[in-house]
Formats: structure tokens, sequence, C-alpha cells
């Protein structure tokens, strides 16, 4: 046995040191590290998403329905958006749940609280310690998501060229910085997320709402995307930038609404995360019974993010030209006759005719909605457009049919309709190997925020 | 203030909401001591065991710790240490692991914080790298302790630490703990159990209803002419038996054979009584085999100081009711006039 410990001497009166934030976010760190839940995570996000890409990439049958999945089979750079969109819709929030969700809770749950407070001191300190545990944790998961499946993806495919939202081809040095920028701006959103589960965290305490929170409110906030909302209030919505990367694929990128959603998303951050702080510094640590209330938890976290969703519409609303849903004609045959005329250039590549640019193309589009020829406007898979293009040497005007369904964030997917041999379905030569007609079916995008050219 | 305490307080009352938990607390207790903690559920121990940690601070009175005045929540005056309700343990982490985040989180090197010794002490060394979600209470209590020695405490502060311990475990804590008192380390530790009490402790505080009621050396709860009841065993329990009917100030126990055997003999006396029916014993040549206490002094104490203060809240809290809610005084009321 070693020397037995002593007491301190009675004259040394300062013989402990204040606890410092580093120190609690280790303790932190080794105590949410140390679950196997987390592990898990983690281990998931590095590998899972490398064998998912590789694994669809090798599929016949591609995740069409997922902006990207129609080009898993021609670049590597695909995998990580559809990944990126996957993550948007599921893994982000349950994965804030389960960190940001339970670090105040796990405390409540094995009754921690007292023991922790007799060591540290502080709540301000642990309260930042706990927030940065977590944030890291979530960090490095959304880090293994990214990498994970571009290592798959460019493992499994190749770094090769990516089409764009505008039927652009990407130089594989730009699509790699795109897909970076993409995933650094769906950490905004994500931050929202871990501060509303911070704030559930602490609110609820040990009741499983609390870790349930930032699923159920990124649940509400994609029914809510998709309904027919005024683009202000959908702008407003903290997981708006969730989905608000897909404008970085166009050219020129739709960068107004992706700043808009990232500063929304930053602004809940800081006020969830605030609104949990206030809530942590005013709990009575010396009262067994108090360990987050009902009452509370609306008084004090949701009527105040209600408020901040109100002003956060007010400001959008008073700050952009955003009027209705931002879908409109000009904007839809605009986008579409613009990446019909990219597409149409590589489908001539690919069928080895002779180079055409988009400038003598030409290529204009006529849409309607349901019968309304002028003025349509609205989300819906009830759109119907034609293109119409010149070709050099021709004097008659091509054209082709297409049906479009465009959902209520902007995005659409074009299905050709005729006449066959332009857009319809048949397999091309590429230098990956056979694939589908371009022009047959392709993804895109309006920008709600866009101006609509009149006249 | 007095350099040999390690607490005065000194009029402390602590309220949560309505709810009074400590009323007026005055309590001394000397560096070097371990002093106990006793009192019904509901008596204000954790609450007084809090404001010791530092958790909290006192709605009004004077709480010195360590020679240092507190004055307000979380404040550290320096070389306290312990636990209420329940050690913190984290279950995914090994006991080890354990107390090396803790040592990490105060500041300490985990290789010279003395994580080894510390588990020794307890008894904990076989089970040092098991995770401690399959620990038992006593496992997880001992291991709080362990804790709480590596912050090397000046006042160490232990909330029922004698809960679920099997002897091997009891007689770990009580060795440590009567090793710190020795040298120099003040305990206050609250408990149910009197016999732990009696045999860690020289000072006790009987708790009620968030008053004091008793605070001094166990020595006193034993003194004067307070009536226990003893059993005693001895060479001709016929002989005995009419010895002690015929004692001044001995009452013989109602049912002496029945959970006592037929040869002991159970007596209610005062300390003085029953030292004349020993005197008168031996005297008659009646040979004295065993004499024990059948309720320990404290337990004995505990029971008259408390019940009746108990029982008298009962009944104020039952009274205030009443006052408050008149239908259900004519609702208990109707049942005996319909009887009538």
């Amino acid at each position: 046995m070693t020397a037995a410990m002593t007491p301190a001497a009675p004259g040394n009166r300062t013989a402990s040191r204040p606890v410092s934030v580093a120190r609690g976010y280790r303790f932190e760190v080794v105590k949410l590290v140390s679950q196997w839940r987390v592990r898990l995570l983690v281990l998931a996000c590095w590998i899972a998403p490398a064998l998912f890409v590789a694994g669809v990439s090798e599929q016949s049958t591609l995740p069409t329905d997922t902006l990207f999945g129609r080009w898993m089979h021609a670049t590597g750079w695909a995998g990580p958006l559809v990944t990126l969109g996957f993550a948007g819709t599921w893994a982000l929030p349950l994965l804030t749940s389960v960190v940001a969700g339970d670090v105040f809770a796990a405390e409540d749950r094995l009754g921690t609280w007292r023991h922790l407070l007799v060591v540290v001191r502080s709540p301000r300190r642990i309260f930042a310690a706990k927030a940065l545990a977590g944030l890291t944790v979530i960090l490095l998961l959304v880090a293994g998501l990214a990498v994970s499946s571009t290592v798959g993806g460019l493992l499994a495919v190749g770094d090769r060229p990516l089409v764009g939202l505008d039927g652009r081809l990407l130089a594989p040095g730009d699509a790699a910085v795109k897909v970076l920028l993409a995933w650094v701006c769906v950490l905004a959103p994500t931050l929202a997320l871990a501060g509303i589960g911070l704030l559930g965290s602490v609110a609820l305490g040990r009741s499983p709402m609390g870790l349930l929170l930032p699923a159920l409110v990124a649940l509400a906030m994609q029914l809510a995307q998709m309904l027919p909302l005024p683009v202000a209030v959908r702008l407003a919505l903290p997981g708006d930038a969730f989905v608000d990367w897909k404008g970085l694929f166009t050219s020129p990128a739709q960068l107004t609404p992706l700043l808009i959603g990232i500063a929304v998303s930053l602004v809940w951050a800081v006020t969830a995360t605030a609104l949990a702080y206030v809530l942590f510094l005013r709990r009575d640590f010396t009262n067994p019974a108090d360990d987050g209330s009902a009452r509370r938890a609306v008084t004090a976290g949701v009527l105040p993010l209600a408020a901040l969703l109100g002003a956060t519409v007010a400001v959008v609303a008073a700050t952009t030209t955003a009027q209705g849903s931002g879908i409109e004609q000009t904007k839809v045959e605009r986008s579409l006759a613009t990446e019909f005329a990219h597409l149409y250039r590589m489908q001539t590549r690919q069928l080895h005719r002779p180079a055409v640019t988009e400038a003598r193309l030409r290529a204009t589009a006529a849409c309607g909605k349901a019968g309304v020829q002028d003025g349509a406007r609205g989300p819906g898979n009830d759109w119907r457009c034609v293109v119409s293009w010149h070709l050099p040497g021709v004097a008659a005007t091509g054209s082709a049919v297409y049906q479009l369904d465009i959902t209520a964030d902007g995005r659409f997917v074009a299905d050709g309709d005729g006449p066959k041999e332009v857009n319809g379905y048949f397999l091309v030569r590429t230098p990956t190997g056979d694939a589908p007609n371009p022009l047959w079916q392709f993804d895109g995008d309006v920008d709600l925020l866009s101006t609509s050219p009149k006249g | 203030m007095d350099a040999h305490l390690a607490v005065r307080a000194r009029g402390i009352t602590k309220c949560f909401g309505e709810v009074v938990a400590l009323d007026g607390i005055d309590l001394d207790v000397a560096r070097g001591r371990i002093h106990g903690l006793v009192g019904p559920n509901g008596a204000g121990k954790t609450t007084l065991l809090g404001l010791l940690l530092g958790l909290a601070v006192a709605d009004s009175g004077r709480l010195e710790i360590l020679g240092t005045p507190t004055g307000r929540t979380f404040e550290d005056p320096g070389g306290v240490a312990g636990f209420v309700d329940a050690p913190g343990l984290y279950p995914s982490l090994t006991a080890r692991q354990n107390l090396a985040a803790l040592a990490a989180l105060r500041g300490d090197d985990t290789r010279s914080a003395g994580i080894d010794d510390a588990l020794e002490q307890v008894g904990l060394t076989d089970v040092a790298d098991d995770r401690t979600r399959g620990f038992s209470l006593g496992m997880r209590q001992r291991l709080g302790l362990a804790a709480a020695l590596l912050a090397r405490p000046r006042l160490l502060v232990l909330d029922e630490p004698a809960n679920g311990l099997d002897p091997a475990g009891k007689k770990h804590v009580h060795g440590v703990l009567t090793r710190l008192a020795g040298e120099g380390t003040t305990v206050v530790l609250s408990s149910h159990r009197m016999d732990d009490l009696e045999a860690l402790c020289s000072e006790v505080t009987i708790l009620a209803t968030g008053r004091v009621v008793f605070s001094g050396p166990l020595g006193e709860l034993a003194a004067g002419d307070r009536e226990l009841a003893y059993r005693l065993i001895t060479s001709d329990p016929a002989r005995a038996h009419r010895l002690a009917a015929a004692a001044p100030g001995v009452r013989l126990a109602a049912d002496t054979a029945g959970r006592h055997g037929g040869e002991a003999l159970v007596v209610h006396a005062p300390v003085p009584a029953l030292d004349a029916l020993v005197a008168g014993l031996v005297h008659a040549g009646i040979a004295l085999r065993e004499l024990a206490p059948v309720v320990s002094p404290l337990e004995a104490a505990f029971l008259a100081l408390t019940e009746p203060r108990v029982a008298e809240s009962r009944d104020t809290r039952q009274r205030e009711d009443d006052a408050i809610d008149p239908r259900r005084q004519r609702a208990e009321a109707q049942p005996q006039e319909a009887g009538q």
C-alpha cells in the first residue's frame, strides 16, 4: 500500500483550485466518450456512410429521389451529397438528440448534479464545459459523415466531374470545394438543433421529452417545409439551411437563401443555448425535486422560441423581396431552359455530335401549371413545360416536353415527355460506362428569392 | 470564531418554498471529531449537509466552515469534500476511471493523486477496473468515500455512508473515518444506523422537524435519570426476577420470556436504579452473566426526543389542514353524526 493520504494542512486555506472550463470540458468529453451509445455513433458515422455510398454506387438502381442520387454512378462526389441530404432529414436531428439532448439530462438520471457542483462549484463553468463537449462530439459525428461518405464515393466511383443543378459540369476540384462548403453550411442548422437539444435537456431534466426534443423539432420543420408556406416563413425556419446548400450547385450560386438560412440557424442556436444557460443558472440544485418542469419548459423555452420565429419571419419578410411561395412561372422557365442547354451540350458530347454552345442553342422554355399558361406559380407535380432551342445551320426550332414536379423548397425533377430521340430513355456511352440520356430526367432548382424578369 | 471548531452554525434557517427545512439551527463541530447527525426522515439532515458542502446558503443565520463565514452558493471554503443523497458516480466508467476523471477535474496529476491508495483504503482494489454500472449500493458508497478522500479534505461531509454496507465494507469505512479523524479531519455524517453512530461518533446532533433537539457527546444521552430497557441473564432467573420486582425504580418488562428467552430478564430502569439492582443481585449470590441495553442509549434518546416532536408536528399540520379545508371537517363529521 502506498502512503495513506493525509488531509491538507489546517493552515492551507487555499488548497483547492478552481476547476477551469478546460478541465471541465475534458471531464465531460471523457464521460461522453465512455458511453457505448456515443462510441457506436462515432463508429457508425465514420464507417457506415462509406459502406452505404460504395454499396449504392454498385447497384443498378440509384436513389433518384435524393438530390444528386442519379449521378452516383458518374462521380464519387455525388455520394457525400446524397449522404448530406439524408443526414439533414434524419441523421443529424437524431444525432443531436442523442448527444445534446442528453448531456444535461444524464446528470439528472444518474443523480450526480450535487457531486459535480461540490467539485466544480460553478454552474456557469459546468454549462460551458458540457455545451463544448456536446458540440465537440456532434462535430466529430458530422465530420465522420462527411469524410466517410466522400472517401466511400471517391474509392468506389472515382474523382470525376459532377453535374450541377443547372446542368453545368463541375470539375472535380470545384465539386470538392462545393461539397465541403455544403457540409460546412449544414453545421449551422445542426448547431440550432444542438441548442434546442441543450434547452430540452436542461428544461425537461430526466424526462424523455428532453432527449427527443431536437428530433421532434426537426420533424416538425420537415413537415412545415413540405407545406406550401410563404417563402419568408420557410426561410425563417432554422431547418431550412438543411436544404439550402443545393443553391451552391447552380451558377450563379443561390447564396441569398443559403446565407439567410445560415443566419437564422445561428440565431436559433445562440438563442436556444442562451435560454438553456439562463434556465440552468436559475435551477435550485439543493432541491432534489427540482429537475425541470413542463411549466418552466413552456415559459422559458417554447414561448421565447416562438417569439423568435415570429421575429425572424418579420425580418426576412421585411428585408427580402420574397413573396408567396417564391416559385413563379418565369423563374421556372429560366431555370429549366438554362439547365436544358447545359445538359444538351453534355448529350451532344456523349453522342459524339458536333459541339454546340449554350449561346447558339438559345434555349427557352414555356411553362404552365394545371392549365394556367400565364402567371403560373407554386409547387406541384402538374407543371408542364415546352423547351425550344435552335440548332446551328438548321432553320427549324427543336422542342421537347417536360413534366415538372416542383417541391416547396424550389427543387424540381424534370421528366422528359418526348420526343424520345431528345429526352426519352436511352443509354449513352460515357467514359464511365453506359448511362441514361442526361436529358431524360434531371434535377434542378428554382431560386426562391430571385426576382422574375418582367415582360 | 473558536479556532478549534470546524463548523459553527448559529440560527441557521433554510426554507424551500413554504417548507421550513431548517429552523434556527445551532451547531458546533470540533476539529478532528466524527460528528453524527440523526433525525427522522424530513428532519433536515440532508439540507444541513448541503449547506456544509456549499450547495446552498442559509436564508438566515451565520455559518462558519473551517473558520470561514459562508455567504454565497457554491462558495468553496477550501478543504471540504463529501456527498449528499448518494455518491456521484458514472456507470460507464470503471471505479479507477471515476476517480481518475475526478482527480483530473480537480487538476491533480492522476498518477500521484493517490487513486490506488484510496481504492485500497475502502477495500475496492479488486474491482478497481470494473465498471461501476454493476456496483452494489455498498460498493458505490465506498467508492464515493474514496472519491472524497482524493480531495484530502479537512471537513468530510457524508450523507448516510453506511447505507448498503456489508460487515466487511463497514469495517473498511469505519477504519478510514477513524483514521481520518485521528489525523485531524473533521467528519460530519448522517445515518439511520444507531450502532454505526455509536461506534464512530464522539458527538451527535439530533434533528427533528428542522430543529436541534440534542447536540453533544454521546455519553450525555445515557446520563441522567432517563429510563432505558436492559436485558439481564443471571445464574438464577427466578430469584433475580423476584429481586428486580422488589427493587425501587425498576420495572419489569411485560413479555420477558417471549422475545428474549426464558432465561433473560428485561427491566426498565434509570442508571442509578440499575446499579442498585446489580449490586443487590451480586449481594444475593446471583451471578450476572450478561447485561446489555435492549435499545441503545442513542436510539432510545432518538425515539424519546423525536417522536413527540414529530407527532406534535403531524398534529399541527393536521389542525392547519382542517382549518384550511372545513369541508373535510364537515365530511368527517357526517358519518359520526349519522352514527349517532
